[in-house]
């Protein structure tokens, strides 16, 4: 098969973060891998996935704006011709940094919500935040960046949906992301008292639907269904090694920010390795291209070029091993524990109480595994 | 906004940016998180969208320099089209 460049770069320029998000995607042991690229070496990344034809770049976290070089990685992103976002919880955005990010080329921003009311904001994240981030919108909004909002949907968000769209629009987002939390790594911890009620996400779509109509033309409103209630896998990340290259806050090159929890399987760092090499040559890029890693039912699967065979991660997660189907497909073996977790969740079964995300919670998370 | 008109001088909508790229061999148009590839005309018409040039300009341009005649109705047709994707955007 003919391997295309990464159209995608996303660099995690660090792990460190302000928030305490129970969803976060960081992997749970981040707090014992605490060092992180320097900004030569940021440069240099840039530099080696714009030759490859890298034309998106994400800055992303935990939270990017922690990196005081930001400006620097962004001029050099600007310079190169990349298409910059900052994805940011807006911790950080003063009005002075937002005119040098500005001034340095910064495209994008897009703004995280916990939800739409001060109290779930500030009890999801932990932190007292929710008009920090009123304040910030106003901010990305003066600097004329386009304004996307993204707000990870679960459980304890789900049925404020209305509200928080119409928040959105108050604030002058021309786009929100309602993103159905993905369950990886503190999510995954998590996953009981998360995952929504099928009542609940039949109602949240309904509502969306009827926002959808009433902004057209004003604002664009992208709902992402979660996969565990739906019985059919997702393309992840467009196709392993397709066209998202990811690089952590200590330099692995992964082709998925959440990869790196696959046991077996390794990862070049970009200090020893270009990412040329990383993208076309390393066993952890090239395991699941294709379909050809595939065993059954995916491997006879008339779906499996759609879906090629779901995501790595949740067969580990689920399944305890990567070369699985996805265990949210109604074909796979394991997908009787998907249906375990939603019934568990309609029934309100939990085990423990909401994990926060810190590094305390994080080395604890990491001798137990 | 007015519907396409050969005095209208469409510029880059805000939040896209439209450059070359050798990798993919094709002008692409960038917008947060998504690339749209344009094919040879798209490219060739949105290159002088620089909110310069009036419509009427960028027809004889491009007669001009693909020695065709009778553009005039495709190119409004692509810039209307662009413009409900705010691609483009004229006052």
């Amino acid at each position: 098969m003919t391997i295309g460049p990464p159209l995608w770069l996303l660099a995690e320029v660090t792990y460190r973060c302000p928030l305490h998000c129970v969803f976060c995607y960081n992997p749970v042991d981040y707090a014992t891998q605490p060092e992180e690229l320097s900004t030569d070496d940021w440069l240099r990344v840039l530099r080696e996935g714009r030759e490859m034809g890298a034309v998106q770049l994400g800055l992303s976290g935990g939270e990017p704006l922690l990196r005081d070089d930001l400006e620097v990685i962004v001029a050099q992103a600007r310079r190169l011709g990349f298409y910059s976002n900052l994805l940011t919880s807006g911790v950080g955005l003063t009005e002075a940094r937002a005119a040098a990010l500005k001034a340095a080329g910064l495209d994008h921003v897009q703004l995280s919500f916990q939800d739409s009311t001060r109290e779930m904001n500030d009890f999801l994240s932990h932190t007292r935040t929710f008009e920090l981030k009123n304040r910030v919108a106003q901010i990305i909004k003066g600097q004329g960046w386009p304004m996307v909002m993204n707000v990870v949907i679960h459980r304890l968000n789900i049925d404020h949906i209305g509200r928080i769209i119409e928040m959105a629009a108050e604030l002058g987002a021309e786009y929100i992301e309602l993103a159905n939390t993905q369950y990886y790594s503190w999510a995954f911890v998590n996953r009981a008292q998360l995952l929504p009620t099928r009542e609940q996400l039949k109602r949240a779509e309904a509502v969306t639907d009827e926002w959808r109509r009433k902004l057209e033309g004003r604002m664009r409103i992208f709902f992402v269904a979660p996969d565990y209630h739906e019985g059919k896998a997702k393309k992840c990340v467009n196709g392993w090694g397709s066209m998202f290259l990811t690089v952590t806050p200590d330099g692995t090159a992964l082709p998925c920010h959440t990869a790196k929890m696959l046991q077996g399987l390794s990862f070049p760092n970009v200090r020893e390795t270009s990412l040329r090499e990383a993208w076309f040559e390393s066993d952890g890029f090239n395991r699941y291209r294709g379909t050809g890693w595939m065993k059954e039912p995916c491997s006879s699967c008339e779906h499996k070029e759609e879906d090629l065979g779901g995501c790595r991660c949740q067969a580990w997660l689920i399944a305890q091993d990567a070369e699985a189907a996805d265990p949210v497909c109604r074909k796979s073996p394991h997908h009787d524990k998907v249906l375990t977790a939603v019934a568990r969740a309609e029934a309100g079964v939990t085990e423990h109480p909401l994990v926060f995300r810190d590094p305390k919670e994080s080395r604890r998370l990491a001798g137990a595994t | 906004m007015n519907a396409a008109s050969l005095e209208s001088r469409p510029r880059i909508g805000a939040g896209f940016r439209l450059q070359w790229e050798p990798a993919q061999n094709c002008h692409v148009l960038l917008y947060p998180e998504g690339m749209v590839k344009l094919n040879g005309s798209a490219g060739e018409i949105m290159k002088r969208c620089d909110g310069q040039r009036s419509l009427g300009e960028i027809v004889a341009e491009l007669e001009s320099a693909f020695d065709a005649k009778g553009l005039q109705g495709d190119v409004l047709a692509f810039v209307e089209m662009a413009r409900k994707q705010r691609w483009l955007a004229w006052e």
